[in-house]
Order: C-alpha cells, then structure tokens, then sequence
C-alpha cells in the first residue's frame, strides 16, 4: 500500500486528480441532481413550514461544508508548516475560495428561509453571528493570499492565520453564545441519540432525512471534485510561472 | 528588554502622533455618537458602555501599523532581529510599548467619556476595569495582524480585515462585563473570560507573531 506522502509529489498528485476528477464530478452531479430532485419533488411539504421547508436541502449541506471546509484547511495547513509539501497548502487555498461561497450559500438560503418563518431576514442569533464570523475569517484569509506576492511567504502567513483565526473562531462561536439566546432550532439532522434511537427530542423526520443525507454527500463529492481542480490548476500555474522566470534567465 | 521599552516610548512621544492620535480618535467617535443616534439620555446611556468599547477598539485599530511599519523601513526591525532579544521578546515589548501608549490613556481618559454619554454612575469602575483587562489582549492580537501585514506596501486596510474578527471575544465580553457591571448585574462570568483571554493571547500569540516576523523578515 502506498503511503499517503506520495501524493505530496505534484506530479503525483496532478495525474491522480486528472484520473480521479471525472469521476468525482459525474458522481456528485448525479447524486446532487438525484438528491435535490426527490428533495423538491418527491418529498411533502411541512405541516406548518410548507413548501419552505425544502430549502433545507441547500441550506443544511453548504453550512456543514463551510466548517468543514475550515476544518480540512487547518489540517493541511498545519501539514504544511510541518512537512513542507506545497500541494498540501495548495489545497488548502483551493479549498478556502470554496468555503467562502458555501457560507455565503448557507447565510443566504438562511436568510430566504428565515423571512416568511421567523418574519426577518436576519436576526443576531449565535449561530447565524458565528457565521458572519466564519465569513470573515474566510475573507481575510483569503485577502492575504492575494496581497502577497511571495508563494512560499503567503503559504506561512496564510498558514499561520489559519490556526490562529481556527482558535478564536472557536472562542468567537463560544462568546457569541454566551451573548444572546437564539432563535435558531438546535442540531436535529444527525444526533448520537437519534442513532441509537434513546432519543426522545424531535429530529428531522426520515422522509426528508434519505433526501438531505443524498445531498449532503453531493456537496461533499462537489467538494471533493472542485478542490481537486483548483489544486491542479494551482499547481499548473506554479509550474509556468517557473518556466517563465526560467526562460527570462536565459 | 528594557532599553527597547524605553525607545519605543521615547518614540512615540518625542516624535508625536501615535502617543495623542488615538484619544482624539476616541474623543471624536464618542462625540459623533449623540449625533447619529440623537441626544435622548436615556437612550445615550444605554449605549454607553457598548460605544465606548467599540470607540476604544477602533482608536486601538488606528495605530496599528505604527507598531512594526517604521522599524521595518528604516532596517531596524532586521537588527533586532539579529539582537541576542528573542523574537518572541522583541515582539512582546512592542505590544507592551503599544498598550502604554495607546491602550493606558484610553482606560484612564474613558471616565471623561462616560460622562459624555451618561453613562450610570454604577457603571464607572466597571467601564475603567474591562477597559483594563481588555486593552491588553487588543494590543497583542493587533501586534500579530501588524507583524502579518509588515512587509505589504499597504497593509492598513487589510491589517483592519484580518485583525477585527480577531477582536470579536474581547469586544463581547468586554462590553458585556461594562454593560452588566451598569446595570448592577452578576459581573464574574465576563470578568473571568475576558481575563482569560487576554491571559491566554498574551502567553501564546508573541509565539505566532515572532513566527510570522521570521516568515517576513526572510
């Protein structure tokens, strides 16, 4: 078996992403397109949200991804700081432009649910001002990317940002918390007790749950495919931008 | 360490700015308030306690790229570096040198403000105490975003972006701890966490911050 520090190789990792992406992307499409379908169509309306409830499909899957997201950049960030292979901090600046858009998604599909239920776009509730947050944080992450100009200089400081914006995200989400009481519904989609079936509090009924579940994988293999993609280009760009520097020298 | 303390106060008083800007800055923002929210007391000292935060916080902002940007023109960052002084203490002493100046007459000026806004008589001590808890952790954090930004030709508008999400738990817990301690309510959570913090950046980030300085100063 080979061992996972091969795929530091951007050579590597550039012909295992051409393999693999065509895949990837056929199957997310399939699995969203199926997912996003049933979830629409198939599935009945809310006895009290209605049809609005259907937004959930969008919603629920891009605001897990979007702290996931951050998740996986502070891991391949810390990859980096400690082994130095450029396609891990690559990846982690694919994955944040990523990220950025799917916590736009999920404030915004939560704003459009949010009007005709709770009657306000928008409401100073923890989790909705956690990601607010979270947006931030990826914006400046993001803006030093581009305000350096030195890769291996912007990979560090980007890099360092990240675990340090990763530490006082946390603190933020807890003394948001602790700021105002919230209006937002608690963790129903997947919940220990709702496994195990000891739990006695609602949780998302399962005619909507297979639905939502096919679409949060969608959005992940969506994920996948699209980090795969910007990491290569990046890795492409790098590559003729030494060729260029190269062809000035001589 | 102390040689550089001294300098940097020298500095910042001799040569003017830094040392008076920010409490006008404060002085300004306090007085525009009463302006765009109207002169209604009651409303005023409501809000006291969250402006004046806020208002310290921004003064704060404004001279943080003063902190590293001028050692780093002139090649006196580079030395220091080089200085048997630890990075980590170098940085440290900058943001001590940061609070003194700005962050020391902010606390010691916002009873004058209070006044202003009306704010409750209870409210005094607590404003001046969070101001003084807090203020450090402002100066830390914001020593980290300047050392992140030192070598951008203009770095302010992005030290600003990266550096207020930063702000974010000191500001709440801050204004929190000002606002229940006028309002004669239960004080020790914010007290505690707000102390914590800023316990906690100031034995942690220098580390960063040296870490990203040695990035910048490669």
């Amino acid at each position: 078996m080979a061992s996972i520090w091969e795929y530091a190789n951007p050579v590597k990792f550039s012909k295992t992403a051409s393999t693999v992406l065509p895949w990837v992307s056929v199957l997310a499409a399939v699995t969203l397109a199926v997912g996003l379908v049933w979830g629409f169509f198939f599935t009945p309306d809310d006895f009290r949200q209605g049809s609005t409830v259907k937004i959930i499909y969008i919603h629920v899957p891009s605001a897990m991804m979007a702290i996931n997201i951050w998740a996986m950049m502070l891991v391949t960030s810390l990859i980096w700081l400690i082994r130095r292979h450029h396609v891990s901090v690559l990846a982690a600046k694919g994955a944040a432009s990523v990220g950025v858009v799917m916590t736009l998604i999920a404030l915004i599909t939560g704003a459009v649910w949010g009007q005709p239920m709770w009657g306000t776009w928008w409401v100073w509730d923890p989790r909705l001002t956690s990601f607010l947050i979270l947006f931030l944080f990826y914006l400046g992450y993001l803006a030093l990317w581009e305000a350096i100009d030195d890769p291996d200089t912007a990979a560090d400081l980007t890099s360092v940002l990240c675990i340090v914006g990763s530490v006082f995200a946390m603190l933020s989400r807890y003394a948001v918390n602790f700021w105002n009481q919230g209006l937002h519904q608690g963790a129903s989609v997947m919940r220990a007790g709702a496994v195990t079936g000891t739990d006695t509090e609602e949780k998302v009924s399962n005619i909507f749950f297979y639905p939502l579940l096919l679409c949060i994988i969608g959005f992940v293999l969506l994920f996948v495919a699209l980090v795969f993609l910007r990491t290569r280009t990046e890795i492409h760009k790098r590559r003729t931008s030494a060729l260029l520097a190269r062809e000035r020298l001589s | 360490m102390i040689a550089l303390l001294t300098r940097d106060l020298k500095l910042a008083i001799r040569a003017g700015g830094g040392f008076g800007l920010g409490l006008a800055f404060f002085l300004i923002v306090v007085i525009l308030v009463p302006f765009s929210v109207g002169p209604e007391s009651g409303l005023l000292s409501d809000i006291a306690p969250g402006v004046l935060w806020l208002g310290a916080l921004l003064a704060c902002l404004l001279s943080l790229d003063r902190i590293l940007a001028l050692d780093w023109e002139d090649g006196t960052l580079d030395l220091m570096a080089t200085s048997p002084l630890p990075l980590e203490g170098v940085v440290t002493i900058k943001a001590l040198a940061h609070w003194l100046t700005t962050g020391l007459p902010l606390v010691i000026a916002a009873p004058l403000f209070g006044l202003l806004l009306n704010l409750p008589q209870a409210g005094y001590p607590w404003l001046v105490l969070s101001l003084a808890i807090g203020t450090p952790a402002l100066s830390v954090v914001g020593t980290f975003g300047a050392a992140l930004t030192v070598g951008l030709k203009r770095g302010g508008l992005l030290l600003s972006l990266l550096v207020l999400p930063l702000y974010v738990p000191t500001l709440i817990f801050g204004a929190e701890l000002a606002r229940r301690g006028a309002d004669g309510q239960a004080t020790t959570t914010p007290m505690l966490m707000l102390a914590g913090i800023t316990f906690g950046v100031i034995a942690l980030l220098p580390f960063a911050s040296a870490l990203v300085l040695r990035v910048n100063l490669r």
